[in-house]
């Protein structure tokens, strides 16, 4: 067979392949995607925004409020819980899940998965990459947002003299479960797109399991209370219990605990998301 | 080089690809025919890694695709000219994957600059026409200056300008001593564009060869010679009574004959003795359409119902 090789290769030959290029093509591919900045952006006003409004209603009722309930808000907690509330953590879970189920989701969507797969066969690594950039976007993402957002409250609870310092009991936990629960929605949402590999299919999912089943499973008899304690949002509960409500529970847990449940669900997604491209047909 | 040994694909029941066994060589490009449903995109993804086999292999240059961590620099690809995301621009798209292969980013001006794209490097290519995209495809499918190329019907869509340059870049590509494999549902298509034939019916290996041998496999459903007499009726007398076939020629709007049996010259010569003028003699071979269409008839996977 006579076959002549081109004169000059125009591409270097074969290098060892690295993972650090597959996270700088994931970086590039999320961000080349105004898409993102924008979620990231409406996401964060409308977070701040459910925190701010809170901490601005406390502002507002102050002079309505009993002698007794103004010295007990700081006691109680009270600007520890306007720091990041159940609404803007619930708002911040869906942003993160819609991110981390899109980065996948939106590549079935338009097919670019086989373009990505027959240019890096390796699979597993790719879905490692995308498990490593939206872990770091979602926990960057969450804790700018816990930052800003215990500024701007505790600025306004400051105007009644009752806002605390960055170091008032409980306050440091409340913001790092606050923004720890970011990437741990965001993968579980990579984790459901990988499975699913439908955008619409992987969002009810997210919806479903981050934030209706805390809703109707509740924690009366020991074995809801234990699906319950495993789920992320009521894991976020526990750790922003400052008034011990949780240890009054008919089945109290530990903080420990729920820090498990957060490292669990993150290491689980991230096992299913690589897990889930390997076998089948792309 | 490709090499498909035995190949099978089972979905349930039914069976997409059964038993294939060809070899791509290099040197030449290689056209992968069949009706629509024949299995060719099946194949080309099992080729790429992308399904699994339920039986038997497929290598490229002698080892599965999916052994390789990187596949860029081993192959090409333009598989669907839509699989890309309509929100990012051509160079990003181009970009990120250059980057995934360690591929320098000054490759990626280059590729669009080779099919065209230059100017549209910084537009989102949702605006893209699907002339456009395919180009976009083939950009991607350069990037790493594979020895190998595999395009899914790369021709669709592309306006005749686009035509002639895929058919000249695929030729320089295979001169260039790589294995260039290019699939189409068109038989015309890969007329002008291959020099060797791999065709498949309903997931079966119907031909491996060059196509010179396909087309003469016709049985001669187009070859014969046309014929144009204003005296059809003698004619057509003087032809059958010398053993020859004579039917009107339905390519054709004049009252041309369709002769088989017969060479030019025998029918000129019994013209000539008959006295009946000849205003046409025009011999044709078999066509690469006929003989695709009489290989692939029987295996077409929804035939149209007859023409009224």
């Amino acid at each position: 067979m006579t076959s002549t090789a081109p004169a000059q290769p125009a591409v270097a030959p074969d290098l060892r392949a690295r993972f650090r290029d597959l996270l700088a093509a994931e970086w590039l591919k999320l961000w080349s995607l105004r898409s993102t900045a924008w979620t990231l952006f409406a996401g964060a006003l409308a977070v701040l925004g459910l925190n701010a409004g809170t901490a601005w209603d406390h502002y507002r009722s102050w002079d309505r409020m009993s002698a007794e309930s103004q010295r007990s808000f700081v006691p109680d907690g009270m600007p520890v819980l306007d720091a990041f509330t159940g609404n803007g953590v619930t708002f911040l879970m869906l942003v993160a899940a819609a991110l981390g189920a899109l980065t996948i989701t939106g590549e079935y969507g338009t097919g670019l998965i086989r373009t990505t797969f027959a240019a890096v066969p390796a699979r597993r690594s790719v879905m490692a990459a995308k498990v490593c950039v939206t872990a770091a976007v979602t926990t960057g993402f969450g804790t700018l947002l816990a930052l800003v957002s215990y500024g701007v409250t505790q600025a306004i609870l400051d105007t009644r003299g009752a806002g605390v310092p960055l170091d008032h009991p409980h306050m440091p936990r409340v913001l790092i479960a606050s923004a720890l629960l970011a990437p741990v929605s965001g993968l579980a949402g990579l984790a459901l797109g990988a499975v699913l590999r439908h955008s619409a299919g992987a969002m009810v999912a997210c919806l479903v399991v981050l934030m209706v089943l805390p809703l109707i499973v509740l924690d009366q008899r020991y074995w809801t209370a234990l699906i319950d304690h495993a789920l992320p949002y009521t894991a976020w509960v526990r750790l922003d219990d400052v008034q011990g409500t949780e240890h009054r529970a008919d089945f109290p847990w530990t903080t420990t605990g729920a820090w498990t449940v957060y490292a669990g669900w993150a290491l689980a997604s991230a096992a299913v998301a690589v897990a889930a491209v390997h076998r089948r047909d792309q | 080089m490709i090499e498909v040994n035995l190949l099978t694909k089972r979905y349930g029941g039914t069976t997409a690809v059964r038993e294939l066994t060809f070899a791509v060589r290099p040197g030449r490009v290689t056209g992968f025919l069949g009706p629509n449903g024949a299995g060719k995109s099946t194949t080309l993804r099992m080729v790429l890694g992308l399904d699994a086999p339920t039986s038997g292999t497929a290598t490229v240059s002698g080892s599965p695709f999916r052994d390789r961590a990187r596949g860029l620099r081993h192959v090409g690809a333009l598989l669907d000219a839509g699989q890309v995301h309509g929100g990012r621009t051509a160079a990003a798209h181009l970009g990120a994957l250059a980057r995934s292969n360690r591929i320098p980013r000054a490759r990626v001006d280059e590729v669009l600059e080779e099919v065209g794209l230059a100017g549209a490097a910084r537009r989102r290519t949702g605006g893209f026409s699907l002339g456009m995209r395919q180009r976009l495809g083939i950009a991607a499918a350069l990037l790493g200056d594979p020895p190998v190329l595999v395009f899914d019907e790369p021709l669709n869509g592309l306006d005749p300008e686009g035509v002639q340059w895929v058919r000249g870049l695929f030729r320089g590509l295979a001169a260039e001593g790589r294995t260039v494999f290019v699939s189409s549902h068109l038989m015309s298509e890969m007329e002008h564009t291959a020099d060797h034939l791999v065709v498949i019916g309903r997931g079966e290996l119907i031909a491996a060869e060059s196509l010179a041998e396909f087309a003469a496999r016709g049985t001669g459903a187009g070859a014969g010679v046309t014929v144009r007499t204003p005296q059809p009726a003698e004619l057509t007398l003087a032809l059958r009574a010398e053993g020859a076939t004579v039917r009107p020629d339905s390519d054709r709007a004049d009252a041309a004959l369709a002769v088989t049996g017969l060479d030019a010259a025998r029918i000129g010569a019994l013209a000539h003795r008959h006295g009946v003028p000849l205003l046409e003699l025009t011999p044709r071979s078999a066509s690469l359409e006929a003989a695709f269409m009489e290989l692939t008839s029987g295996s077409v996977e929804f035939p149209a119902g007859d023409a009224r």
